[in-house]
């Protein structure tokens, strides 16, 4: 019957279009959609990367050298805007798009139109956003989370808020898409619990997204009217209050957060098991954690307003709540570490990535925990410890399992290896310098440094500095990323396998390297030995 | 055998120094740790961060730890056979259970502490701040039960410090001193005085947009935000000039406006309260504020119940 309703549907169902145009403006294919995505995301992984370059150049050394106090501040609004709604989450879309329907059994998305809406939607958005930085007046400079009232100060407002609309948009399409997806094609025998982690992953990011995305919308339209329509939501002269946007912000906020590296905990289960040829330890409490996790996101909001002046009961609670996170999240982390442990391990480079994840992550969970402590947090604050905690999370943790996915499924998807040796020079690499960046900002902080400052005193110059030499470095590292990846794509001859890796399992290694333009057109029979958690007991 | 005692014994000292810090009153270069400040509330930040850092680094050793082994003991290049086994239920127990004690007592130390920083009642002083673009306002209310009429100045950036910060000014950062100490980005023309041995209590508000005043010597920082006014009490125990700046991004001038509290004995202060006070010496600070402050009036007053 699939097959039937296939056929109908797809005039080019053998292979891609040959029109450029048509192949990639117009495309309803998963897989081209996905590389779509992950394009789209390197392009914007490299733009937000050359903001950060000019916030460490800045700040190499005490004095103002290169640019001017308000160009700084729209360096790291834009660098957190790009890097948040155009490299990480597009990166994460990419990697569902491509891999949910190969690792379920389903021969496409299930809404692919709304697909290719939902990716082209995205390059306008950014078009609009960045366009900004050249218009009179500059871009957006009142930080990502656009705190009134300083947001309403700038000239660039309704350019970012539109860009913000039109990125949830898109962001809640892809997750209506991933739901319907796997809710409702996945193979016969693919039950949800014998799914692999990366999309179970998916399945809770999905619903987060569309449970908060609609909240950053409607925080953002009060922003607009506010600065254009006269309302005063959040203008005290008029009754309103400056605080209620930072409550329904970070009630996205929180969420975003975890949208942001739910998928990569799914990623790295995927990776582990597979270069330790051992299943993965616990899988039901790893898919009871994430959604553990996904709910206590909801009812943390406040973690990130200690400062705001909270009544008592309001800090406890919220401190609470936040101090509950570190035991799903240790879970987690005990659990791939005992996946590991018994296991035949072989370090190709996106096991080396994925364990550096688990190590990197820990430690920003880790400041993470202390963050919670809200008599230490009136210290750590908005300084720079803050800073250095989530870069951990977010490069280390979900740039890093991106990453890590990449090399883990490139083979699968151009049919070539990619060079292990240049592989492994990124991954020491970045390893190093991402730590040479971002371990002195801890010290930085807990001196005393605010965080989204253009200068500071002579007494934190020696640990900036250092954080720049490594950002350098480290945004250098990414070119042989870029290289790696180009080198495989076009030039590499060294054919993979269809099972790439010795201990993958899973029905994406089922299907020929590279996996052809349409895949499991016929729904698979699924065999539960050969799925990564099919035979799992209990 | 001496020589090589007494390195070590002066390298003890320096890491005593980086990671204690109570002997040092502002950032210094190599810090590595949080300040231990000089108030009575300012020691259980630093306790609690310490407690935690101690804790994290003590699971990271047993974590870490276990990753290396498997990583040198279960390789496939050594003959490691993969073993087939996914479940412990033991171990499950124990790794979920563990941590929810060890939060239990952090929690009770964090909520101990919280308790103490919330009462704000039982202060002998008051005094008003107000974040504006880019500069602080510090009105004088209350002391020892007396309100106190007329004393409040602006306090902005040092003209030094605000010369050399301009872009490629050619001044160097390092020149900024004052007794001997880099004051680049950390002095202002008009600090807040205040005495020692008193329960301070702050009412912070702001006139433009939110702000967030930060002095880690105090420990603690508190959103100055238009249209509400917060509460914060501090009691500095030692004399010193303690330097903050604004932790809540503010514009562009954000990195520009610090705070500087002069913490002076009591009858050092009483004695600049009176001169403040008087109509001749008042609008020398005032009046510097005052011409830059047209949102003061939209700012409620602070409460005057305050005993």
């Amino acid at each position: 019957m699939a097959h039937a309703a296939t056929h109908d549907h797809h005039d080019g169902h053998h292979g891609a279009p040959s029109n450029f145009f048509v192949r990639w403006c117009m495309s309803t294919n998963h897989k081209d959609i996905g590389t779509l995505y992950l394009v789209f995301s390197l392009l914007m992984f490299f733009i937000g990367g050359s903001f950060a370059m000019v916030i460490r150049a800045e700040l190499f050394k005490p004095g103002m050298q290169l640019v001017q106090p308000y160009f700084f501040n729209e360096m790291t609004t834009l660098h957190a805007l790009v890097m948040i709604f155009g490299a990480v989450m597009p990166a994460f879309v990419g990697l569902g798009n491509w891999m949910i329907p190969l690792m379920i059994g389903a021969p496409d998305m299930a809404l692919p139109r709304m697909n290719n809406l939902s990716f082209w939607i995205l390059p306008f958005a950014f078009a609009l956003m960045l366009s900004t930085l050249f218009l009179p007046g500059g871009g957006p400079a009142g930080g990502w989370t656009m705190y009134p009232p300083l947001a309403l100060q700038t000239d660039s407002l309704a350019y970012v808020v539109f860009a913000v609309h039109l990125m949830g948009i898109s962001s809640i399409m892809g997750a209506i898409n991933i739901i319907a997806t796997i809710l409702n094609m996945r193979a016969p025998g693919m039950d949800l619990l014998k799914m692999p982690v990366f999309v179970w992953s998916w399945l809770i990011t999905a619903f987060l997204l569309i449970a908060v995305m609609p909240v950053l919308a409607g925080a953002v339209t009060m922003l607009l009217t506010d600065k254009y329509f006269g309302t005063s939501f959040f203008n005290a002269a008029g009754g309103g209050d400056p605080v209620l946007y930072q409550h329904i912000f970070w009630f996205f906020g929180h969420p975003e957060v975890y949208i942001m590296i739910l998928p990569a905990f799914g990623l790295v289960s995927e990776i582990i098991p597979t270069f330790a040829r051992k299943p993965i330890f616990g899988y039901k409490a790893m898919v009871f954690a994430i959604a553990s996790i996904a709910f206590l996101s909801f009812i943390v909001w406040a973690h990130h307003m200690f400062a705001v002046g909270l009544p008592l009961g309001a800090e406890i609670f919220f401190m609470y709540a936040t101090m509950l996170i570190a035991v799903p999240t240790g879970v987690k982390v005990f659990n791939w570490v005992s996946t590991m442990w018994g296991g035949s391990m072989t370090f190709e480079t996106p096991m080396l990535f994925a364990i550096a994840f688990v190590i990197l992550f820990t430690i920003g969970g880790f400041s993470g925990l202390m963050l919670a402590l809200v008599p230490a947090d009136f210290q750590y604050h908005d300084s720079y410890f803050v800073v250095a905690h989530f870069h951990y999370v977010l490069v280390t943790g979900a740039v890093f399992a991106i990453i890590a996915a990449t090399y883990y499924w490139l083979p699968k998807w151009t049919g070539h290896m990619y060079s292990e040796f240049w592989g492994k020079v990124h991954f020491w690499n970045s390893v190093i310098w991402v730590n040479v960046l971002f371990f002195p900002q801890h010290f930085l902080g807990l001196a005393g440094m605010p965080r989204r400052i253009p200068d500071y005193n002579v007494a934190f110059a020696n640990f900036n500095m250092i954080s720049s030499i490594g950002g350098f470095l480290f945004g250098a590292s990414q070119l042989i990323f870029l290289g790696v990846v180009i080198h495989c794509v076009f030039f590499s001859k060294k054919k993979a396998a269809d099972r790439v890796w010795e201990g993958a399992k899973g029905l994406e290694w089922t299907v020929p390297s590279p996996a052809p333009f349409h895949t499991f057109e016929v729904p698979p029979v699924i065999h539960d030995e050969e799925l990564a958690h099919g035979h799992v007991e209990d | 055998m001496t020589s090589g005692g007494i390195r070590i014994k002066a390298w003890a000292a320096a890491v005593c120094a980086l990671f204690a810090g109570a002997a040092w009153a502002n950032p210094r270069p190599g810090q590595l740790n949080m300040t231990r400040g000089v108030t009575e509330w300012s020691y259980r930040p630093y306790l609690l961060n310490n407690v935690a850092l101690g804790v994290c680094v003590a699971i990271g050793i047993l974590v870490f730890g276990a990753m290396f082994i498997a990583m040198f003991r279960f390789r496939k290049s050594r003959g490691a056979v993969a073993e087939k086994w996914t479940h412990n239920t033991m171990l499950e127990i124990v790794w979920t259970t563990v941590p929810v004690l060890i939060l239990i007592v952090l929690a009770y130390m964090a909520t101990g502490g919280l308790t103490t920083f919330a009462d704000t009642t039982g202060a002998q002083m008051t005094v008003k701040v107000t974040g504006y673009q880019w500069k602080w306002r510090y009105d004088y209310v209350d002391y020892q039960g007396k309100p106190v009429e007329h004393v409040g100045f602006m306090s902005r950036l040092d003209a030094l410090s605000d010369e050399t910060r301009e872009l490629r000014s050619g001044l160097d950062p390092k020149a900024v001193q004052e007794n001997g100490e880099n004051t680049y980005l950390l002095n202002v023309d008009h600090p807040l005085v205040v005495p020692v041995g008193v329960k301070i209590r702050f009412v912070i508000t702001a006139g433009d947009v939110i702000h967030s005043w930060w002095v880690p010597q105090l420990g603690w920082k508190m959103d100055a935000i238009p249209g509400i006014v917060n509460a914060a009490w501090t009691n500095i125990k030692e004399p010193g000039v303690y330097r903050g700046q604004c932790a809540e991004l503010c514009g562009q001038d954000h990195g520009f406006m610090p705070i500087v509290v002069k913490a002076v004995p009591k009858a050092e202060f009483e004695q600049w309260l009176a001169a403040q006070q008087k109509p001749a010496a008042a609008p020398a600070p005032a009046a510097a504020g005052s011409a830059a402050a047209p949102a003061t009036a939209q700012v409620p007053a602070a409460p005057a119940h305050q005993g």
